[in-house]
């Protein structure tokens, strides 16, 4: 009777590449889904992106009025801060689109649906990346863009090859490092279910404080997000090179092109953060 | 190792522990960290093809033990083996091999119809495209599914919910399907279909399940081998029959006499626990034979109709409970104790 | 009285989720910091920047971090359950309960406020006096005088999102209004600019809204900029919309008594 069953063996192996390969496919399998899904249902979800995107677009014209009132704010004009705003808001929001979902975890925990996710043979960070996907976070997107758009050919900048190539650098980099925070936040709910409001100091509040000029914020805060938490790589240093501002930390010229290696960096933390958080959950049970 | 070996030990506990380190509060302020043996060395054998009933009080540990096999906890002890697969170390390769279902919670999607569920599962787990329509018919047609394929889960029953749920669990094919409650709150009909469906597929799939349930006729209707937990520990791995018979077991004679009479007495090796109208009950040891009970009975008695009973399930586990099984004996081999079946 | 005892009994509740207080109050703070260093550049270049000083302006911010959870003013504060409760139809019994459907989650929500007032609400204004210059009252009078203009903002968000969530009786689906709801809150309180920050027109006509009665009043009457007159004449403002506003909710509430008696829910 159950000699003809052929057993299913993962395709590709069963080396890490291959388990990160497979993470991918079931990510975009899931994703394909909900994105179908939401599509469903049309009206709601176009009410839904415009909703996010005047939410976001929000903060914009808070900068807007400020700047009806001033010229310059820490030397920097509203083009240059505008600048600051897009390159921000586009890396965020990149983030928040492809895993923002992951903050869900402690809630997750708290119900026992934790343990649905680990009957799978499929990556459990994959499944809750792309859990409840939620194409209305384009409305970010799409509100940095338009708004580093009107930025680009008002700002003064002499644009070399190398120059221009430094922006979808910073949108690149600048997603990787806020999705780094967002795993490295998701990783704390395993400790503490309750706290996923303090990841939001770091990604939200970070976006709030890098579409601000770093020479507006004090020094002890510039070195704790260039230091400790270094968010200032997503748009900071770059873009105080293209627009010739000076470093308010005086750091070395060859710093702001540390980028993608402060990313690679972090995603690797993030992923250690979050294999040793899973590994306790299974360790603790809930 | 030969394929019948392996066949042998499809699932292989050894020794399994699984502890918690858990902060209790001792007095006002003060938190004391104490040890909770969840599971406490536990061993058995399942061999392929075979339906196990995992029964015991809350709290036994069954639900850890379910956890641990499927790869959701990692031991603390002992050794853990499902087609030689460790599910702790290997938790998304044994992954495709098993099915589950809990009674509590749905493996399902929420939000999406109960179709997309399944396509999801079909993909996830890389099923070829005619195991999973033979299979989709096969289970929409046996559990009724035709209509509900369209619905998202949340807005289907309990009962409708657990069958899409068993339904998903099987699409893959698995060569284990554990179940843990699956007749949790469901009606006498849909109870039927679900032990129904079980029983086929774990006689013509040749699929092996593990069943933990509240619900005993669940366990008298599908299981030959009950396995018992309490505190962490296995206190019976047996037959049905060798559960009645190992205990202190009584049947019941109950008679009909031809009108309303004192109690019975007087005969040997019964007494009577209950009297309504001419109805009698007389319980009497489950090893002993009923047949000089009803002579002697006759003898004395204007009998009308009389009718044996078995030990009830739910008394008896209940007195293994209580009893904290100190007075069972473990069967250690896994096979069956007791009568033949 | 059983409002009182709603009210305690949400107090309490709230008191449990203490790992949520603590991670709010980590949040307010960082926000806090992040806003403060950007008025400070704001009103570097404009020193009188509405008429506010810069110690003013710092105020602000602190104030509006440490009035966020109590006056929700991102939304929220557990009226998100009063929707869910009419949008699954539970409703129907609250409605035929002896108590008033809107005083009763006017005590809930009241009781929530002050637990939040005191757990995310004290430490975020402290971090703020001691790092930053601050424009504080000395005098014990003008501390109740905040303290009870707070309460009429909070009386006046409680008021707004009422009348939001009861729209979930006439929409089949409410996530849209609350969102919208919600921007407008964040944006009329002031909570992303100070009111008094807006230029011309629109900053006039800003001020009149009952969004400006949920903080920027309280800041004001907080800093001093309305005193004597102006702090009467605020706390009227406010009392005044809060008044207008839950009239208008218990119009709307017999409305939906009304259909859902009438439909069956």
């Amino acid at each position: 009777m159950a000699s003809g069953r052929t057993v299913a063996e993962p395709r590709g192996g069963r080396g890490r590449a291959a388990e990160v390969a497979r993470g991918l496919a079931a990510y975009g399998l899931i994703v394909r889904m909900w994105v179908r899904s939401t599509l469903a249902y049309r009206t709601s979800f176009v009410m839904m992106t415009v909703g996010n995107f005047a939410a976001n677009g929000l903060d914009f014209v808070a900068i807007m009025l400020m700047f009806s009132q001033i010229e310059s704010l820490g030397g920097f004009t509203l083009p240059e801060v505008a600048f600051l705003y897009g390159t921000s808001g586009i890396a965020l929001g990149l983030a928040d689109l492809l895993l923002g979902s992951i903050e869900g975890l402690g809630r997750r925990i708290r119900d026992g649906t934790l343990d649905t996710l680990l009957l799978r043979p499929v990556p459990v960070f994959a499944q809750i990346a792309a859990d409840r996907f939620a194409l209305r976070r384009a409305g970010r997107i799409t509100q940095a863009l338009l708004v580093l758009g009107w930025a680009l050919p008002r700002i003064e900048v002499d644009w070399t090859v190398g120059r221009v190539l430094m922006v979808p650098m910073m949108a690149v980099c600048g997603t990787a490092i806020f999705a780094a925070v967002f795993t490295a936040g998701a990783a704390f709910q395993f400790w503490a279910q309750d706290a996923a409001e303090v990841q939001n100091s770091f990604t939200y509040g970070g976006n709030a404080l890098l579409q601000y000029p770093p020479t507006v914020f004090a020094k002890e805060l510039v070195r704790g997000v260039t230091y400790l938490v270094p968010l200032a790589f997503v748009n900071w240093l770059p873009a105080l090179r293209l627009l010739g501002h000076p470093d308010p930390l005086g750091l070395p010229g060859w710093v702001d092109f540390l980028g993608p290696v402060v990313a690679a960096l972090m995603c690797t933390g993030a992923g250690l953060a979050w294999r040793l958080g899973l590994r306790g959950y299974r360790s603790t049970g809930s | 190792m030969s394929g019948a070996a392996a066949a042998e030990r499809l699932i292989e506990v050894d020794g399994v522990e699984k502890v918690f380190s858990v902060r209790r509060k001792a007095g006002r302020l003060r938190r004391v960290r104490q040890e909770v043996r969840a599971v406490d060395g536990i061993s058995f054998r399942v061999p392929r093809g075979e339906m196990v009933g995992y029964i015991g009080p809350n709290g036994a540990g069954k639900s850890t033990t379910i956890k641990m096999l499927t790869g959701i906890l990692v031991p603390s002890g002992g050794r853990l083996r499902i087609a030689g697969i460790d599910p702790a170390r290997e938790r998304t390769r044994l992954a495709r091999r098993i099915g589950v279902v809990f009674g509590q919670r749905t493996t399902l999607w929420w939000d999406l119809p109960l179709k997309d569920s399944y396509e999801l599962v079909r993909r996830m787990y890389r099923v070829p495209d005619s195991t999973y329509r033979a299979n989709l018919e096969r289970c929409v047609d046996l559990l009724d599914l035709g209509p509900l394929l369209t619905v998202p889960v949340r807005q289907l029953s309990l009962g409708q919910r657990m069958r899409g749920d068993i339904a998903a669990a099987l699409l893959h094919d698995p060569e284990v399907l554990y179940l843990d409650e699956p007749t949790i709150g469901l009606d006498v009909v849909s109870k039927a279909k679900v032990r129904e469906f079980l029983r086929e597929v774990n006689t013509e799939r040749g699929t092996t399940v593990l069943l933990t349930t509240h619900d005993l006729t669940d366990i008298e209707q599908l299981c030959r081998r009950v396995m018992v937990i309490d505190h962490g520990r296995l206190v019976y791995d047996g037959g049905l029959d060798g559960l009645r018979a190992a205990g202190d077991g009584e049947r019941t004679l109950v008679v009909d006499l031809a009108r309303e009479l004192p109690p019975i007495d007087g005969v040997p090796g019964a007494r009577t626990v209950r009297v309504d109208g001419p109805r009698q009950w007389l319980a009497f040891p489950a090893s002993q034979s009923a047949a000089p009970l009803v002579a002697a009975v006759a003898a004395r008695y204007p009998l009308v109709d009389l009718s044996v009973r078995e030990p009830d399930i739910e008394t008896l586990i209940a007195e293994l409970y209580a009893g904290g099984g100190t007075r069972w004996d473990v069967a250690e081999d896994g096979g069956k104790t007791g009568d033949a079946l | 009285m059983v409002y009182a005892a709603v009210a305690a009994g949400s107090f309490r509740r709230y008191a449990t989720y203490r790992i949520a207080t603590v991670a709010g109050v980590f949040t307010n703070t960082v926000f806090g910091f992040i806003v403060a260093y950007t008025y400070i550049a704001l009103w570097d270049e404009r020193p009188h920047l509405g008429g506010y000083g810069q110690a003013q302006a710092l105020t602000f911010v602190w104030t509006a971090q440490a009035l966020l959870a109590t006056a929700a003013l991102m939304g929220g504060g557990g009226l998100d359950e009063l929707q869910e409760r009419i949008r699954t139809g539970d409703i129907a019994v609250d409605l035929y309960r002896p108590a008033d459907l809107q005083l009763w989650w006017l005590a809930a929500d009241l009781g929530r406020a002050g637990l939040q007032l005191l757990g995310r609400g004290v430490a975020p204004m402290a971090v703020g006096a001691l790092v930053f210059p601050l424009a504080l009252p000395g005098d014990a009078l003008t501390w109740g005088c905040f303290l009870l203009s707070v309460l009429f903002g909070v009386l006046v968000s409680f008021a707004l999102r009422y009348l939001v969530a009861l729209a979930s009786f006439w929409l089949l689906d409410g996530s849209g209004l609350a969102l919208i709801s919600g921007l407008a809150c964040m944006f009329f309180t002031g909570m992303v600019l100070p009111l008094r920050v807006f230029p011309g027109g629109l900053g006039e006509v800003v001020q009149l809204l009952p969004w400006a009665a949920i903080l920027q009043v309280p800041a004001d009457v907080l800093m001093g900029v309305r005193s004597g007159d102006g702090l009467v004449r605020g706390l009227v403002f406010q009392a005044g919309w809060a008044g207008a506003l839950l009239a208008l909710g218990r119009l709307v509430q017999s409305a939906a008594t009304r259909k859902v008696v009438v439909h069956g829910g």
